[in-house]
């Protein structure tokens, strides 16, 4: 009887809160696949709102809280009077996440979240006669397949960078110039690979694949056919056999690099700073995967002149020598290389070297239609990447 | 005098309005188990029917069983949940073969004033942040430079690594207060009468472990080991950490949540359902009277 009771009240309560689990949270789908709209801002960019909220890469956004050195965050507020408030975020799904929650109304989107952003319709095109400063970006970051559809411009470069090849020298020796020693069982690293943990590292087997299986046709690592993408995962778990750990952490890389337990694995400029002697980088013969960050405002933000101006801001050479020397990657102003404080920083990260770019491939969001434009295939999209990255990892 | 026994009874609110107290008293936290808890335990549930937009990740409400059937179809995802609970019946294993001896010694063996103390001893790692412990693991199970590693090499042995093996060593660490004390208080609580009877009908000490201690701690041990199974199956953190490439259940959902919630809602209730089977098990042995 009294269990029966209690049977029937938890029953009434489990129904009334799936009602209500039903009614609230979740967003509705925006149309995959239809051509992005929205009105451009005809401009001209008034005074401030008074208010910006910023979603951001870490590094990317500093207000002199991380180090009293690292703020152009504080300057941009006095100078405008938009008062910033930063979230930041972790990786790109992360980030599209929270733009499809709504509330922030700029982005620093890397390739790999931006068409998701710009055909979900969260972000809104850019008028760039409002952005003083995009006229000094390198031209080759802009009117990429990453933040420009159909001819539209829907954000302003930030800053880019390669992912590179690391060693340890005592393994591998001093001449190590391919991917291959992450990828063939012969490897002397085999059992220290460590690759990045996340589907758009599959591109990173394109890439190789580019260049040891030219057969499989792949142009561009991000578009690819059932059957170049069935060839990628092939390779990856071949892979799987070589590796000691994935990383997304990049603490965790740090230590298991300079601890010696990684021996092979995929890199950044940044952390390569921190490594010993005994570490070799380099950008692989085959070419390599990389990012290439753009600035993006969001389609139904209230604050809009502010957003411009933190656009052009970030944009200017002041800032985003700063900016690019902080996080360490290429500027994408090209007049920033004269303002860094190491005078170096440019050529380091090979900002103004068009060649170093050209065999580097941004990381971008595959969709259904090829983005190598081809029309006679249907491509794997970003979706299946992802669940495909699941059970190879499973 | 006249107007004194015309006053109402004495005593409070809650003893004139029974009801009301009653509601008082649960509102809160029923409140909290039917919105916060069953709540979400049924937000959950019912998201692992929808499904994503496969372009831009965002959800749409369209009923499909497809998460579900891709769970239970997909190999790697199987070998995932069979691992799973491999690794948490091993850590409840070992954990009950460390456990039971201390207990014992705790609760029987040790003189009575020694006994706050060893309970502090085997509390104190609780105390510690469950980060800072596992990673303490990773530096110790570090294949080149840790210390396991250099206390086998003498012997000719490789030390464990990052892996399955390291997983269940360093869960076992992490839980094993949560075994230790179900069992200690299960041996405390076993009178001394009975162990005279055994003695003197004349069963010699392993007999009376066996008929007589075992039956009794039973449900104690059962007791513990829903701690030591059920957290061991949703963990996910140690798994990252001291995993090298293994993956446990909840790495799975962490992966998916974000790129596609319904699949991980679906996968995510697996755990829910081993546990519950689990405890239908246990219900049998009488050791919910035990927690």
């Amino acid at each position: 009887m009294q269990r029966s009771r209690l049977l029937t009240l938890a029953v009434a309560t489990s129904a009334a809160a799936m009602v209500l689990a039903a009614c609230g949270g979740g967003s509705d789908g925006g149309d995959a696949g239809a051509a992005p709209g929205g009105e451009v801002f005809a401009g001209p960019v008034g005074d401030g709102e008074g208010a910006l909220s910023v979603l951001a890469w870490p590094g990317y956004a500093e207000d002199g809280s991380t180090d009293p050195a690292a703020d152009w965050v504080t300057p941009f507020e006095e100078a405008t009077g938009c008062q910033v408030d930063v979230k930041v975020f972790g990786t790109s799904d992360e980030a599209v996440k929270l733009m499809q929650g709504g509330g922030y109304d700029v982005v620093s989107a890397s390739g790999d979240a931006s068409l998701r952003l710009i055909y979900g319709e969260n972000v809104q095109p850019i008028n760039m006669d409002l952005v003083p400063n995009y006229a000094d970006i390198f031209p080759d970051l802009k009117d990429r397949t990453h933040n420009t559809v159909n001819g539209v411009n829907y954000g302003v470069p930030h800053g880019r960078g390669a992912n590179l090849l690391v060693w340890n020298k005592d393994i591998a020796g001093e001449d190590v110039d391919s991917w291959s020693i992450m990828f063939e069982g012969d490897s002397p690293t085999a059992g220290g690979v460590g690759p990045y943990d996340s589907p758009i590292y599959i591109a990173d087997a394109a890439v190789y694949l580019m260049a040891t299986q030219p057969d499989l046709g792949i142009t561009d690592p991000y578009a690819l056919d059932q059957e170049q993408f069935d060839a990628a995962i092939e390779v990856l778990k071949k892979q799987k056999g070589l590796v000691s750990e994935y990383w997304s952490d990049y603490n965790k890389q740090i230590e298991a690099i300079t601890a010696g337990t990684m021996t092979g694995a995929t890199s950044w400029q940044v952390l390569v700073n921190y490594y010993p002697e005994n570490i070799g980088s380099t950008k692989a013969k085959e070419g390599a995967t990389g990012w290439s960050d753009t600035w993006m405002i969001a389609k139904d933000t209230p604050n809009l002149n502010c957003a411009y101006k933190w656009l052009d801001w970030m944009a200017s050479p002041e800032t985003n020598a700063t900016a690019a020397e902080w996080f360490g990657e290429a500027p994408a102003n090209s007049k920033a290389c004269e303002l860094t404080a190491d005078p170096e920083h440019c050529a380091n990260y090979h900002a103004n070297d068009p060649a170093y770019w050209e065999d580097v491939y941004y990381w971008n969001t595959p969709t259904e239609a090829c983005l190598d434009g081809r029309t006679d295939v249907k491509c794997v999209p970003y979706a299946e990447w992802s669940k495909a990255w699941s059970e190879l990892r499973s | 005098m006249t107007t004194a026994a015309a006053t109402a009874p004495t005593g409070g609110f809650g003893y004139r309005h029974p009801r009301a107290k009653l509601v008082g008293l649960l509102g809160a936290p029923m409140a909290w188990l039917v919105v916060v808890y069953l709540g979400s335990l049924a937000a959950l549930f019912l998201t692992a029917f929808w499904t994503v937009d496969g372009f831009t990740g965002a959800v749409v409400r369209t009923f499909t069983l497809n998460n579900f059937i891709d769970v239970f179809t997909t190999p790697a995802y199987l070998q995932v949940m069979v691992r799973t609970i491999g690794i948490a019946i091993s850590v409840t294993l070992l954990c009950l073969i460390l456990a039971v001896p201390v207990a014992y010694f705790m609760a029987r063996v040790a003189p009575h004033r020694w006994q706050p103390l060893l309970i502090a001893m085997i509390l104190t790692p609780l105390w510690a942040s469950y980060l800072v412990k596992v990673y303490a693991w990773r530096a110790m199970l570090n294949p080149e430079s840790g210390v396991i590693a250099w206390f086998l090499q003498p012997l000719g042995l490789g030390g464990p690594g990052f892996g399955a093996v390291g997983i269940i060593i360093t869960l076992t660490y992490l839980w094993l207060p949560y075994m230790v004390l179900p069992v200690y208080a299960g041996f405390s609580r076993l009178p001394n009468s009975m162990l005279d009877a055994s003695a003197d009908l004349g069963a010699r000490s392993w007999r009376t472990f066996r008929s007589v201690i075992v039956p009794m701690i039973f449900p104690s041990i059962v007791a513990g080991s829903i701690f030591t199974f059920s957290l061991s199956l949703g963990d996910y953190i140690t798994a990252q950490i001291v995993g090298g490439k293994t993956q446990m259940l909840g790495n799975v959902v962490q992966q998916n949540y974000v790129t596609n919630l319904p699949f991980a809602a679906a996968f995510a209730t697996i755990p829910v359902i081993i546990v519950l089977i689990y405890l239908a098990a246990v219900r049998r042995s009488g050791a919910l009277e035990n927690l």
